[in-house]
């Protein structure tokens, strides 16, 4: 079994974070994981990429091959069509709606939308809504991880278990927040 | 021991530490910043109850670092020096000049390139340098190698007492693994036991003979690296017609097209399985294994992650019949990192199909969608000082004409500001370029010439520059951007605090009613703009210090500070 995940988004939205959760959860389940990340000048404030792989058996590349990601996970619309080369022609996009406009040129949201939807399988969430709705905006990325569970190889109570050890240590209060964003993602 | 998942940097890092490292130097530089983090951290985390602790220190740049790491070495203990691959090229008198000394204690030079120069002015290769100096030179492709690699560089450097180069890249650097690390392999540190003097005077007598030793001591290095696990050749001699060479990561890349490949090969020549393989993750080349490679095939392929420096070495040590191909021919590009789509093509497999390519109604909108480039964060402070210059430049423009106000910037997050919407930059070339280009262009004819640095970029490379413009009483205004910290490569302190450069600058004979020290803020921006064009208008040095503290180092001494 393999699966690989394209996590995209924008330098400072918690990319990394998003992937370290999925990875740790994975390791949990006894997969074998390899991750590779954006660190230095192109994490300021520009579209970021990682490449999360899980399988059970040797990973031989950090990098994702073309057309073999199952998943693209993205903390914002327009990113998550920038990786469509790396997708599986049957794989899924699953992506926050909120657009980052942090450039001029920012297409409709709307042609953004229509776009992602001609694809095969895919979920746009309006995670910004749903993470307010759980006690704290800075939850996104915990709806949106709530949101792929149901495609991910993994089981939903070691993602949860993993969620609760992150936030456990920090603060008791962010368990509780993290956990109703997770589900509210789940729902959604 | 716990397995445990940690970057390739910090794999390495790990395994210097259990293999006896006494002490760790570097200077900043993506990708290479995490394996001094990872020993900081350590360093800081045990030094109070255990003074046993490898010390791990930042230092003003790379050629510092790597002399303090040599003087480790003198005292017998095992050192590790870091930085990215253009670091090298300020370190490159020390290191050049380490390989004919009689290394004592284990020495690695770990140098991170950055292939695709994803955070770089550059892509070169460290392995030429390991070729110039012919010295050893290891090139992990896991994590796992990584950690392990550490204990065999150390062993080769006190074996033959050399210095050996790590040879990271961008995509090991920054990829997350699980490392297994046996603790019964820990070793300790080396006790103190100084060098043989005369290894290490390199006045021409005695360099002489350490060069001739050098030399002698190649045959021992290649006999290693031919015996060496990390190089393994596997024959297959009943393919003819190719064998593949892999560098680096490029064997990561053909691996992961292996299955394909070998349905591939069973197609085109049943029976007959895959070309004849060889890795080759240290150097020198093992010449005896590529004998025997190019004895089986006529064409060999190389996959290497890098400039063509396999590629070209082959080309001279293989029988003239044999045909090469790969970066020189055109089968993989020469610019950029390798990936699996690439190794792909060249190994003559049809792309896959993906869900751009089979997805109805969405290649043009796809195809054209707009770029969104790294650029400063919302408050930086180097936008109000940028728009300040940007102001004052336009200013000297009209005055004097476009030929007439040069700004020559540098190296660091403040070269962002060298792109839309700020466009304050004219150059950026090297650490320090700033000030010695202002000079020249001043020393040419140049009116008013800029040269914008940042506080650790000043202290890096600026300072010898600034001495020259002082010495020689040309009209620069340096335009020092404080924000008191590293910032670009993730927050490392600056060597020396924000008061001090006021004192130092003056200690250097810059005037002190020319020494301005500016707050840089939105409410400022016209101020300052005035006090630029004052010290342009001066005929002589002038610095202005435009201070504030960045926003990202703000943060997390906030969060220190609770903690």
């Amino acid at each position: 079994m393999t699966y690989d995940i394209l996590l995209a988004g924008v330098g400072g939205q918690g990319v990394l974070s998003l992937a370290a959760i999925i990875a740790e959860s994975a390791m949990a389940e006894d997969l074998k994981v390899r991750q590779s990340e954006v660190h230095g000048m192109s994490q300021r404030g520009g579209g970021v990429q990682a490449h999360l792989r899980l399988s059970d058996s040797t990973i031989a590349s950090d990098l994702i091959p073309s057309g073999k990601a199952d998943m693209i996970l993205s903390m914002e619309p327009l990113e998550s069509l920038r990786y469509l080369n790396w997708l599986k022609p049957e794989g899924v996009v699953v992506t926050a709606a909120e657009p980052f406009v942090n450039i001029g040129n920012y297409p409709e949201a709307e042609t953004v939308y229509a776009t992602i939807k001609k694809l095969p399988k895919s979920s746009i969430v309006k995670t910004a809504e749903l993470a307010k709705e759980a006690g704290n905006i800075k939850t996104e990325n915990m709806v949106l991880i709530g949101a792929a569970l149901k495609y991910l190889p993994l089981k939903k109570e070691t993602i949860e278990k993993s969620v609760h050890a992150r936030f456990a240590v920090k603060d008791p209060k962010l368990v509780d927040i993290n956990m109703k964003a997770l589900e509210l993602g789940a729902n959604a | 021991m716990k397995d445990m998942v940690l970057l390739g940097d910090e794999a390495f890092a790990l395994g210097t530490l259990h293999a006896g490292l006494s002490a760790g130097f570097g200077y900043p530089g993506t990708p290479s910043t995490e394996i001094m983090e990872y020993l900081i951290d350590n360093y800081e985390r045990n030094r109070a109850n255990d003074a046993n602790t490898p010390v791990a220190q930042w230092c003003s740049n790379e050629k510092t670092a790597l002399e303090a790491a040599l003087g480790v070495s003198f005292a017998g203990r095992r050192a590790v020096v870091t930085m990215k691959h253009v670091g090298l090229n300020v370190a490159a008198d020390p290191f050049m000049n380490a390989a004919l000394c009689g290394i004592k204690g284990g020495l690695i030079i770990a140098v991170a390139d950055d292939p695709s120069m994803h955070s770089s002015q550059g892509e070169q290769d460290s392995r030429f340098y390991a070729d110039f100096a012919m010295v050893p030179c290891f090139e992990p492709t896991t994590q796992q190698e990584a950690y392990e690699m550490a204990f065999e560089a150390f062993d080769v450097s006190e074996k033959y007492h050399v210095p050996v180069i790590m040879r990271f890249v961008t995509r090991l650097s920054h990829s997350r693994a699980v490392i297994h690390a046996d603790e019964s392999k820990i070793r300790p540190q080396n006790k103190l036991e100084k060098a043989d003097r005369k290894e290490w005077m390199l006045l021409p007598a005695l360099a002489r003979k350490n060069y001739e030793r050098m030399i002698a001591k190649q045959d021992e290095l290649v006999a290693y690296t031919t015996a060496s696990k990390r190089n393994p050749l596997v024959l297959n001699p009943k393919r003819k017609d190719l064998a593949i060479v892999t560098g680096g990561l490029g064997r990561n890349y053909f691996l992961e097209n292996l299955e394909d490949y070998k349905a591939f090969c069973e197609k085109k020549f049943p029976g007959l399985g895959i070309p004849s393989t060889l890795h080759i993750g240290t150097l020198p080349l093992p010449l005896d294994s590529l004998k025997k490679l190019a004895e089986t095939a006529e064409t060999i392929l190389v996959i290497e992650e890098g400039q063509p420096f396999l590629e070209k070495q082959l080309r001279g040590v293989l029988p003239q019949n044999t045909k090469v191909v790969g970066k020189f021919t055109g089968l993989l590009p020469r610019a950029g990192e390798l990936n699996p789509d690439l190794v792909r093509k060249a190994l003559g497999l049809e792309p896959n199909k993906t869900a751009l390519s089979e997805t109805a109604g969405i290649a043009d909108f796809c195809a054209n969608l707009p770029g969104r480039p790294p650029q400063l964060c919302n408050g930086c402070p180097h936008i109000d000082s940028y728009t300040s210059l940007n102001n004052a430049v336009a200013a000297l423009v009209e005055k004097a004409g476009k030929d007439n106000v040069t700004v020559n910037a540098d190296i660091g997050c403040y070269a962002l500001g060298g792109a839309a919407p700020l466009n304050a930059a004219e150059s950026i070339v090297c650490m320090g370029a700033s000030i010695g280009m202002a000079r020249g262009a001043s020393q040419a004819g140049v009116k008013y010439t800029f040269g914008v640095i940042g506080d650790s970029t000043f202290l890096h490379s600026g300072i010898t520059n600034l001495v020259d413009c002082v010495a020689t009483k040309t009209p620069v205004t340096v335009v020092l951007l404080d924000n008191t910290i590293v910032a670009m490569t993730g927050c490392q302190p600056t060597m020396l605090p924000s008061s001090q450069f006021e004192p130092l600058i003056k200690g250097l004979g810059v005037e002190p009613e020319h020494i301005r020290v500016l707050a840089t803020n939105p409410a400022n921006r016209e101020a300052n703009t005035k006090v630029l064009i004052e010290e342009a208008e001066y005929r002589g040095v002038s610095v202005v210090i435009m201070v504030r503290e960045c926003l990202e180092a703000f943060r997390i001494r906030n969060k220190k500070a609770k903690k």
